[in-house]
């Protein structure tokens, strides 16, 4: 049968090897093949989560999305196990290194591995995404209009998140960023900051802010869902992953 | 966007979740995302009982509206009371 894909919950090693569960989804296909780690965005790793990695398993990818929820709530529903966390304070920047790290071995340790990977994130998962690129060897990073990248958190967090602007240093990878011009976090000011301070370090880094979109125009079950800046996302998204995992 | 901003406190009362009633102990309150109501952003109540799990919950997500007009409502029902204050 050709196309198929394989998809279910596995147990990973994440964060200083706690063992943490993930949604992977490989092609049955034989063939070597690169890897992209999908973070999870807040309401956590909901069903749309889910479509997203076996949308890359279709395309061709080992995808997985570690539940960066696990510890809190394990088993738990995804809406149930994001209100756990947050009232937890949510998920300190170390622990989703540790975890995105884990789930990106995972991916390399398959058989037709390419060793190549990279690590894609919406929302909240955006930040993360470049946050992971700073920390792990990866070969291309995604940022969905992640909030706080740069700019000024805001206070009052049960854990004090911090901006990314001392990190971005260590980008080891070409980013990718998809935004939306109607957006405030991230403003369309904050992302031209972004790309003046990747300039400035000689990181390769490619931007796109689309007009009449806001934040999550990739959410189709949202009233934020924007066809024209997702379809034309995802094209870019899949050209960039082309040039970056597959040459 | 991800707000991020979120308010927590103790609680002390019952509430009604998938397994029936149950003591709350914990309260969350954040303007972020829905994970069901048909917006981009609403104001999000959880009452919790930690020590049940997570799924001992009562989840709200209200259109700010809404939440306003229902605060609002709690309040003039509790200034007909007398309540002691917070200790």
């Amino acid at each position: 049968m050709d196309e198929a894909i394989r998809a279910g919950v596995v147990e990973i090693a994440g964060h200083g090897g706690d063992p943490i569960r993930a949604y992977f989804a490989e092609p049955l296909e034989s063939g070597s093949r690169p890897g992209m780690v999908v973070i999870h965005h807040m309401p956590g790793l909901d069903r749309q989560t889910k479509e997203t990695v076996r949308r890359f398993a279709a395309q061709g990818y080992f995808a997985i999305s570690p539940n960066l929820y696990w510890r809190e709530a394990p088993g738990a529903e995804p809406d149930d196990a994001a209100a756990a966390a947050r009232a937890r304070g949510g998920v300190p920047d170390d622990r989703l290194v540790g975890d995105v790290g884990g789930a990106a071995d995972f991916l390399r340790a398959r058989p037709l591995a390419s060793g190549k990977v990279g690590v894609i994130g919406y929302c909240s998962g955006g930040r993360q995404a470049v946050l992971a690129a700073c920390h792990l060897p990866m070969q291309a990073a995604v940022d969905c209009y992640g909030a706080f990248v740069v700019g000024q958190p805001p206070e009052g967090f049960p854990i004090p998140i911090s901006n990314l602007t001392a990190q971005l240093p260590n980008l080891g990878c070409p980013l990718l960023g998809l935004f939306g011009e109607d957006d405030q976090h991230p403003s369309p000011a904050e992302t031209a900051e972004l790309d003046a301070l990747l300039t400035g370090h000689g990181k390769e880094h490619d931007f796109t802010t689309y007009p009449g979109a806001g934040h999550a125009f990739f959410a189709v079950d949202r009233p934020s869902y924007r066809p024209e800046a997702a379809v034309d996302g995802w094209g870019r998204i899949f050209a960039f992953l082309g040039r970056t995992l597959e040459g | 966007m991800c707000t991020y901003l979120t308010k927590r406190l103790g609680v002390a009362g019952s509430g009604k979740g998938a397994a029936g009633w149950m003591r709350v102990t914990d309260a969350t309150v954040y303007l972020d995302h829905p994970a069901h109501a048909p917006a981009d952003h609403t104001l999000n109540i959880d009452l919790l009982n930690p020590d049940l799990g997570p799924a001992a919950r009562v989840a709200l997500e209200l259109e700010p509206r809404s939440a306003r007009e229902l605060a609002e409502a709690i309040l003039e029902m509790l200034a007909a009371e007398t309540v002691p204050p917070a200790a």
